[in-house]
This record gives C-alpha cells, sequence and structure tokens, in this order.
C-alpha cells in the first residue's frame, strides 16, 4: 500500500500515473536503452567488491544480486493509447550471514564505493538482530558453479519489437470488440526482462537473462435498460517466451464454446469472441445453488491449484514464517511424514519444476545460486515432498535445496517463492467431449475469476469467466452467478477424471504476491481439462 | 542521505525545468531510506535497509508526453533527463485526454513527518522487536511480526509554476501469536507517522490475548447474524467501498454507483441514516500530503452524509467533460462514530458475533460489490453482553453497501487500515460457510 502511494504521489504526470506495480524504484526509459547490456566482467568485479567488504567485516557467507530489471508496459482503453512505459530498475542487493543471522541492504547507486558501504550496511544489519537472534541459520550446502550463463529460450525479444507494433496490435483488439458491440475495452501488453547477476561466497557468478511476456484485454458490455454491465477478460496466459507467443498456429487452437490456446495466443481471434459471450452473459440464466459435477478448463483450473496446492506445499508457510501475512497451511509436517496422508484421489499427481520450457517458472538457477528441477508434490494423491530453500531445507532432511529461492528485484530480498506446479495429464486416451458425456448435472468452467481462500488453505471459493450447464452429458445453455466453495482436501479427492495430454495448457499468474515487505513473482500450472464430482456451487446474485 | 529538505528539492527541480525546451515540463524527485524487520518462529528471519532518490522529468508537445528518469544529479545528468524525454514525447501517440498543466497553487503544510520516526536505526528496531518477542517467549506462544520505518519526500514542480513537496514518515508494526498447539491465534496491526505513539509491547499482549482466547474454537451454523467488527475488520472490508467512489465509472454504467437507465447515485440514500464519511488530510490523528499527483489540493471532502452520497471523484479530465470541478479520491477516510467502546457495543448485543478481522477479501458481482472472505486470528461468540466462547472461522459473502444498510451502532473511530474507522454492529451479516483454518 505505501509503495503504491509513494507511485502516486510520484507521479505529477499521466504517464507516470498509469505505471503498473513494476517495484518501487523503476525508472522511466527509451526503450531502445533496453536493449544494451552490460558487460559480465564489469558485474563480476562488482560482484566481488561486496564478497570482500562483507568478509572483512565478519560475514560468514554473502552473495550478491546485481539485477537490471527491465519492463514493458503498453496499455490501451476504446480509442485512445493510454499509457506506454518503458521501466528499468537498475541496482544491487546484498545478504549476509554475520553472527549467525541474515542483514540484507541495497543501493541503486552502483560504484565500488557504495557497493562496499552497502556490503557494510548489511553486517551491520545482521549484528544488530544476531543480539535478539534464536537458532542460528543454517544453510544447505551449494557447490559453486563458476562463472555460468542461462537464458529464456525465445524466438523474439519483446524488447525488440516496436512500440508502434504493439500500439497498433492492441488498438486493432479495441476495434474489433467496439465494432462487435463492447462499450468499453481495455487491452494491455507487458513484457519483462529479468537480467540477474548472482555471485556468492560459494564461488558462483551466474548471469541470467529471463524473458516474460502477458497480452490481456478486457470487455465490458452495458444494458442501460435493465443497469446490467458484464465483463469477459482475455484467455491468454501470461508466459515465460518472447513475442513469438503473439502468433498463433493452427495446432495452439483448442475449438469448443469459446477457442482456448496453447503456446501461442491469438488475441484478434480471442477479443471477438469475448464480446460475443460477454453480451450473452446479459440474458444467461441465474444458476441454481446446489450440488454439480464440476469440468474445470485449464484456463480456471490453474488458479485452483495455485491457491490450494501451490501455497500450502510451501515449506516456509507450513513452518510458520509466512504466519504474520499470507498465513500457515494445513498440510502439517505429521501429515508428511505420516507417507499416507490422502491429499487428493489416486488420479492426482502433481509436480513442481523450475524447468518447463514457456513456463513462467523456468530459470536455470534460482536468486541463491541453486540449479534448478523438478520433484513430486503429491503422488497418486498423498502427499510426498514440499518447496524449499537454503536455509530451511534441513527441516525436511534435504542434504540441498530445491531451488525456490526468488527475489522481485535487486532491492528486495530473496526468499521461498513457489516454483510452477502442474497436474500431470490423465495416462488414459480422454477428451473433453468425453468427459462431459458422462456428467448428468455438472458446470463448465472456463477462465479465472473471483479467488479466495484462508489462510491455512482449507476452505475456497472460486469463480470464473464462463460458466456452462451441463445436463445429461450435453452442453445446455450458459449460466451466471456461479461460485463453487469447497475445502481443498475433499475437493482433490472428488477428483474423477482427466484429460490426457493432448489437452494440456498453462496457466498462471504473472503477479503472486507474499510476503512483507510485499513481493510479487511470475509462475505457471499445467492442467488438462479435470472434472470434480459432487461440488457445493453457491448463486452469488444480490440486489443494492 | 536521500531526505531532501523543501529548498534543496526545490532548487534541483528548479534548474531543471530551466533545461527543458518543451510546451510544458513537469519534475518530480522524490526520495526515501527506512528498514524493516520480520520476524517467525520467536526469530529474527529477514531485515533490511533501503536508500534511494530519483527524478523523473515529463516533457509535453501538444498532447505528446514522454517520460524519462534518472538517479544522478550532476548538471550533465540532469540535462541529459530533460533531452531523452523531449525526444520520447515527440515519439509518443497523442494523448486525447492530455489535460494542460495547473499554474501556482497554495497547499497547507501537513503534519506527516515526525523526527523520532525519521532517527530510528536498526538497533532501535531491533529493542522493539525484542519487546514483542518477549510477550511471546512468557507466555509460551510463537510470535510472527514485521516492522518498518521509513522517511520519504515527495515533491513536484512544473514550467507553469506549480510547486508542491511534501515529507512523511510512517512507522508500521503488525503480529500474529500463536499458540504452540497451531489451535489459537491472535492479530493487532498499526501504523503512525510518530514512532512515540507505537506501543509494540501493549499491542503484543493484544495479539497473545487472542492466541489464548481463541483456543478450542467451537463449530456454530453459518448464516446471519450480528456482527461486532472491530475496527480492523471494517476498515478490510470497506477499503474496497471507498475506491468505488468514482464519478467516470458510475457515469459509464459499471459500478455499483451506476443507476439502472443511465446517470450516477450521487444524491440518493444508499446507506443507513447513522453513516457519515469524510476524508481531511489535516486529520491530526491520520494526516496525509495536502497535494495529490495531479497537482490538485486536497481538502476536506464529505463523500456520505447521512447515508445519502454527496460526492464521487471527478478527474480533472472527466470534470471538464462533466462541467465540474475536479474532486480528487480522499486519503484519510474517516467514518464518523460515536462515543462508545468495543467494549460497550459488545455489552449491549443479545446474540451476536465479534470479528477480529477478515482475511482474503475479493470481489465477487461488482455489480453489487458483492465480496467474498474470512474470518481470521479470532472470532468469538456473544451472548447476553458477553464473550462466551471461540467459534471457527466463517467464509462470509457480503457487500458492504448492504452492510451499511443495516448498521446498528457505531463506536469511536480509530486509526487503522485505510482510516479513521469505528467498531461497528452490523445486523443480518451473511456467512456463507465454516472454515477449519486458525
Amino acid at each position: 500500500m505505501k509503495r503504491k502511494d509513494f507511485l502516486y504521489l510520484s507521479g505529477i504526470g499521466a504517464s507516470a500515473l498509469l505505471l503498473p506495480d513494476f517495484g518501487a524504484f523503476a525508472n522511466p526509459i527509451d526503450p531502445l536503452q533496453a536493449l544494451e547490456k552490460i558487460d559480465v566482467k564489469i558485474k563480476k568485479e562488482l560482484a566481488d567488491v561486496a564478497l570482500n567488504a562483507a568478509k572483512a567485516k565478519g560475514a560468514s557467507y554473502t552473495d550478491v544480486r546485481i539485477g537490471r530489471y527491465l519492463n514493458q508496459f503498453v496499455s490501451t482503453r476504446d480509442k485512445r493509447v493510454q499509457g506506454v512505459a518503458n521501466t528499468e530498475s537498475f541496482g544491487v542487493g546484498i545478504r549476509v550471514i554475520a553472527n549467525g543471522c541474515w542483514g540484507f541492504a541495497a543501493t541503486n547507486t552502483v560504484t565500488k564505493e557504495s557497493i562496499a558501504k552497502t556490503a557494510e550496511q548489511a553486517v551491520a544489519v545482521a549484528k544488530a538482530n544476531a543480539k535478539i537472534q534464536g537458532e542460528a541459520v543454517q544453510l544447505a550446502p551449494q557447490k559453486g558453479f563458476g562463472e555460468v550463463s542461462w537464458k529464456t529460450p525465445l524466438e523474439i525479444n519483446a524488447f525488440e519489437v516496436p512500440i508502434k507494433e504493439k500500439v497498433d496490435l492492441l488498438m486493432n483488439v479495441n476495434d474489433i470488440a467496439i465494432q462487435n458491440g463492447a462499450n468499453f475495452v481495455n487491452a494491455a501488453l507487458f513484457a519483462v526482462n529479468e537480467q540477474k547477476y548472482f555471485a556468492s561466497t560459494d564461488g558462483s557468478y551466474i548471469d541470467q537473462d529471463i524473458h516474460r511476456i502477458y497480452p490481456t484485454f478486457g470487455v465490458t458490455v452495458i444494458d442501460r435498460a435493465s443497469g446490467k454491465f458484464k465483463t469477459q477478460s482475455a484467455l491468454s496466459s501470461p508466459m515465460g517466451m518472447g513475442y513469438e507467443y503473439m502468433n498463433a498456429r493452427p495446432e495452439d487452437k483448442v475449438a469448443g464454446v469459446i477457442t482456448r490456446y496453447k503456446n501461442r495466443y491469438d488475441i484478434l481471434g480471442d477479443v471477438k469472441e469475448a464480446t460475443r459471450v460477454a453480451k450473452e452473459k446479459i440474458t444467461a440464466k441465474s444458476v441454481e445453488a446446489g450440488k454439480y459435477d464440476l469440468v474445470l478448463d485449464p484456463s480456471h483450473l490453474w488458479l485452483t491449484i495455485h491457491e490450494s496446492v501451490g501455497h500450502p506445499t510451501e515449506l516456509d508457510r507450513v513452518l510458520g514464517y509466512e504466519a504474520n501475512y499470507a498465513g500457515t497451511s494445513f498440510l502439517t509436517l505429521d501429515k508428511w511424514q505420516s507417507k499416507n496422508f490422502k491429499f487428493g484421489s489416486d488420479k492426482v499427481n502433481i509436480l513442481a519444476d523450475k524447468t518447463q520450457v514457456g513456463s513462467l517458472g523456468a530459470v536455470g538457477y534460482d536468486d541463491e545460486g541453486v540449479k534448478c528441477k523438478e520433484w513430486n508434490l503429491i503422488k497418486d494423491g498423498v502427499l510426498v515432498n514440499y518447496q524449499t530453500i537454503r536455509d530451511q531445507a534441513h527441516i525436511i532432511g534435504l542434504k540441498e535445496s530445491q531451488g525456490c529461492c526468488y527475489a522481485q528485484g535487486w532491492n528486495d530480498v530473496q526468499f521461498q517463492r513457489m516454483p510452477n506446479v502442474s497436474l500431470e495429464s490423465g495416462k488414459a486416451k480422454l477428451s473433453v467431449d468425453e468427459m462431459i458425456k458422462d456428467v448428468e448435472k455438472g458446470i463448465y468452467i472456463i477462465g479465472d475469476g473471483s479467488y479466495s481462500i484462508d489462510q491455512q488453505r482449507y476452505n475456497f471459493q472460486f469463480g470464473g469467466q464462463l460458466y456452462y450447464e451441463i445436463k445429461d452429458g450435453k452442453i445446455a445453455g450458459m449460466l451466471n452467478d456461479v461460485a463453487y466453495q469447497s475445502n481443498t482436501q475433499e475437493f482433490w479427492n472428488s477428483c474423477s477424471a482427466i484429460c490426457d495430454e493432448s489437452d494440456y495448457r498453462l496457466g498462471g499468474s504473472f503477479n503472486d504476491g507474499k510476503g512483507q515487505p510485499g513481493q510479487s513473482s511470475a509462475v505457471s500450472h499445467g492442467s488438462s481439462t479435470t472434472r470434480f464430482n459432487g461440488v457445493n456451487v453457491i448463486n452469488t446474485a444480490r440486489k443494492i | 542521505m536521500a531526505i531532501l529538505s523543501k529548498e534543496e528539492a526545490q532548487a534541483i527541480l528548479k534548474k531543471v525545468i530551466s533545461y527543458s525546451k518543451a510546451d510544458a515540463c513537469e519534475v518530480s524527485l522524490n526520495g526515501s531510506n527506512g528498514g524493516n524487520i520480520r520476524y517467525a518462529r520467536n526469530a529474527v528471519s529477514t531485515a533490511g535497509q533501503v536508500d534511494v532518490m530519483s527524478l523523473s522529468v515529463n516533457s509535453t508537445f501538444g498532447k505528446k508526453t514522454g517520460s524519462a528518469s534518472i538517479n544522478e544529479f550532476d548538471d550533465a545528468s540532469l540535462k541529459k533527463v530533460v533531452s531523452r524525454a523531449e525526444e520520447l514525447a515527440q515519439l509518443a501517440p497523442e494523448n486525447p485526454e492530455y489535460m494542460p498543466l495547473l499554474g501556482a497553487q497554495t497547499f497547507p503544510e501537513s503534519k506527516t513527518y515526525n523526527e523520532n520516526t525519521a532517527t530510528m536505526s536498526p538497533d532501535t528496531r531491533a529493542e522493539m522487536v525484542g519487546k514483542s518477542l518477549g510477550v511471546a517467549k512468557a507466555a509460551n506462544l510463537d510470535a510472527a511480526g514485521f516492522l518498518e520505518n521509513s522517511t520519504r519526500f515527495n515533491s513536484v514542480m512544473n514550467s507553469k509554476g506549480l510547486f508542491a513537496y511534501n515529507k512523511s514518515t510512517n512507522v508500521s508494526f503488525s503480529v500474529t501469536i500463536r499458540n504452540k498447539e497451531g489451535t489459537g491465534s491472535g492479530y493487532v496491526e498499526q501504523d503512525f507517522n510518530d514512532l512515540s505513539k507505537m506501543d509494540v509491547l501493549a499491542l503484543s499482549k493484544i495479539a497473545a490475548g487472542k492466541a489464548t482466547g481463541s483456543a478450542g474454537a467451537k463449530a456454530i451454523e453459518p448464516g446471519k447474524y450480528t456482527v461486532i467488527l472491530e475496527p480492523l475488520a471494517a476498515s478490510d472490508i470497506l477499503s474496497n467501498m471507498f475506491r468505488g467512489f468514482d464519478a467516470r465509472s458510475a457515469d459509464e454504467g459499471r459500478s455499483f454507483m451506476s443507476k439502472k437507465g443511465g446517470g450516477t447515485r450521487l444524491g440518493e440514500q444508499l446507506f443507513s441514516e447513522n453513516v457519515n464519511i469524510y476524508s481531511d488530510p489535516m486529520n491530526p490523528e491520520l494526516p496525509s500530503a495536502t497535494w495529490n499527483g495531479d497537482g490538485i489540493a486536497l481538502k476536506k471532502t464529505e463523500w456520505v452524509k447521512n447515508g445519502v452520497v454527496k460526492n464521487l471523484a471527478y478527474s480533472r479530465y472527466w470534470a471538464e467533460k462533466k462541467g465540474v470541478e475536479p474532486i480528487p479520491f480522499g486519503r484519510s477516510m474517516v467514518i464518523e462514530g460515536g462515543t462508545q467502546s468495543l467494549q460497550d457495543l459488545i455489552k449491549s448485543t443479545e446474540k451476536g458475533i465479534l470479528v477480529t478481522r477478515f482475511w482474503y477479501i475479493r470481489s465477487v458481482d461488482p455489480q453489487t460489490l458483492l465480496l467474498t472472505g474470512l474470518t481470521r486470528d479470532g472470532t468469538f461468540y456473544i451472548e447476553n453482553g458477553e464473550i462466551k466462547f471461540p467459534i471457527k472461522n466463517f467464509r462470509f459473502n457480503e457487500s458492504p453497501i448492504i452492510m451499511l444498510n443495516n448498521v446498528e451502532a457505531l463506536g469511536k473511530p480509530v486509526r487503522t487500515g485505510s482510516g479513521m474507522i469505528p467498531p461497528m454492529k452490523i445486523k443480518d451479516f451473511t456467512f456463507s460457510s465454516l472454515s477449519d483454518a486458525i
């Protein structure tokens, strides 16, 4: 909240006011500047200054992150360009252990003198806190990788695509919406490039170049006579890839009640269909509350996976490190130790990974120099593992970290963040049509909507973008006012069928919040269409 | 180091404006420094300190604006940032909603700065956290909390003579205290401009009391109940509503403030007669800056009087289009109340539920502002004017518009969350399901 106040106050001009939450101290820059790179030799030299200065003041471990974070945000509303922002945030964050306690300091004055001073400040913070510290920090050992690098596999760097091309595309999106009967439309495109250099006293010097992209829009249709308004959001996903995401191929389109998309996206096709369905929503019938079998599309299910599987399997939450903000977790250590806690039905297998190509979580190394990998969280319905980082790995008997450490910027301290968490597809061949054929009374839900879950991740309520009634194996028409409520364990145990891998798609969160001060991260969740039997659906219509 | 005085900021801004060749130029210079400690499991988990200053230039030719920013302040760098903003402006698309710059304005001096807070050191923070940890350890409970202080300055100047400066401090503290068995949890949060008002010891004792008192919660049936919302709970749910006091979205027909058939609900009785809401940057308990990002003076503004909507916020653009004066969004929102304490409200309640706070509130339907979320960190059953026993947390599905039509009593407002908010007694509040979360 304070950061937003700061941005609000700092931007007297319209363009600054339109900046999304890019991080506290992102500066607007010329788009061409975004293509300039900093020599890795210089970064190594600067990193060594920090490592040496902290050591001289008594640090037993130091890592330094020299980060250049580029963001581009093009936003449009109806017939006008609302804002074009190119920002750069460049600085150095230094984390140390001194007297057994963590300390962190950061600066955006990237000179050797300032870096040395900041390293000393980090040690001073650690020593001040060591006076009230209990147990000393225990870091899982990590071998140094020497000088290595990693880059997001991409075909087209979004920062190399001219702004005009992006503006024209988005204005075209808006034109299509208005021509097809939308009253209002907002379209936007976000591109992110994290150029991160990590060095630590373990002997790693890791240079990474990470790209993400997110096109989106929202269409609003208003019926003045009834006073009703309805919206439909884009069925795109934020992805860990370049501008090639914007060029859909026939094989990326999933046909059905509305087109959905795999590894490439057709924003012009989607907005036309979005306007059609938003108009249909004005007169769609209100749902009758009760128990329904839910058929959940991957464009919807990713968020349910994120909230009900991703967050409760974060080890720092389980241990209580997030108790004062995001909360703790119902997946307590005793449930994992029992080796037979039935998180879901036998069909439920959930993977954590930081390696899947195109995903938001994919990087070569995490923000404390650990090489990334893949592992099971849920195996045949049973809880088998968590997600963790170096200073907590020993608590679940691991000899090394799982590589889940991330900081949103150079001025934020890194901590445990969710890897990609995805539901494995069904092994037997099963299409969405075949799945729906078996449903007597159900609702087919597409797109993510309203979401809320308690601080231990038991009780949740989710809405969506589109709801279709299923009657006796057939889609019977559109519904309004749908939300489902359940308990995480009950819900995943009601999982009765999962479509095969031909239906597998990624969804994701471009801005997942956690921590104090709050930090944002991006993470993907893959799945195929999945059925859950007998879930409680409420009607959300009210009169004011 | 990053906190410049009014005169220092003004001198840099003047210099930057003097380099401008654009039709219009506005420059902002902002800086902050501060630090934080985060703790959990009765020990420090992270701590940090950040010190930053930066300068941004918006240059406009006609209706085309370009922005550039820099964090170096020598003359060459300042010249460079101005020419970069001017180059970008020439490339920018026209903004049909561009508003000409405002000329010189007068802004009263705010009350947002406090020297005690500005001089907080890492040792002061550690000492304060030590007190909070002491409360938890003495009672064999687990504390997780966050303490943060910051000092910042914000300044702007434009080529038409507008200059504004504000310096502020803030210290914020929150703590969740849980029992070792994980069956009880309590929470407090508080922020002030003035460090001397912050009593982490007393606050931590409240959280510890709730942790112990909420253990062994019983399940009661979801449904409609009379609730007593502590100021934090009321603030959690109402902050969503304040953002809806926007004339443009109401005029456009896409807000709960829109009227069937067209127009807005300005002037309508939307809430109970005992609901009065205003904002005031000079409120001594909750001061804010006296100007906003548009360079408009923030004044005391009445939003709701006796349940009637008195004002909606108009941006400069929308105000011009509608032929009215711009009205900036309020900061420092105040919901007026009475003199009753939380205890008084409990005493006057035959049957009801006391809510410490809400969590994970999300919009379900923007048309009716229906929200969902859950109670957290201390929910209690009240009978015959007394707290009888702790109850399990509920999910609610409720609209603040409906809620403010069901107000039975309002207590004395206190600084919390988004404003000065009273404890509230509300009838027929809708809880839709139970949660096992503690």
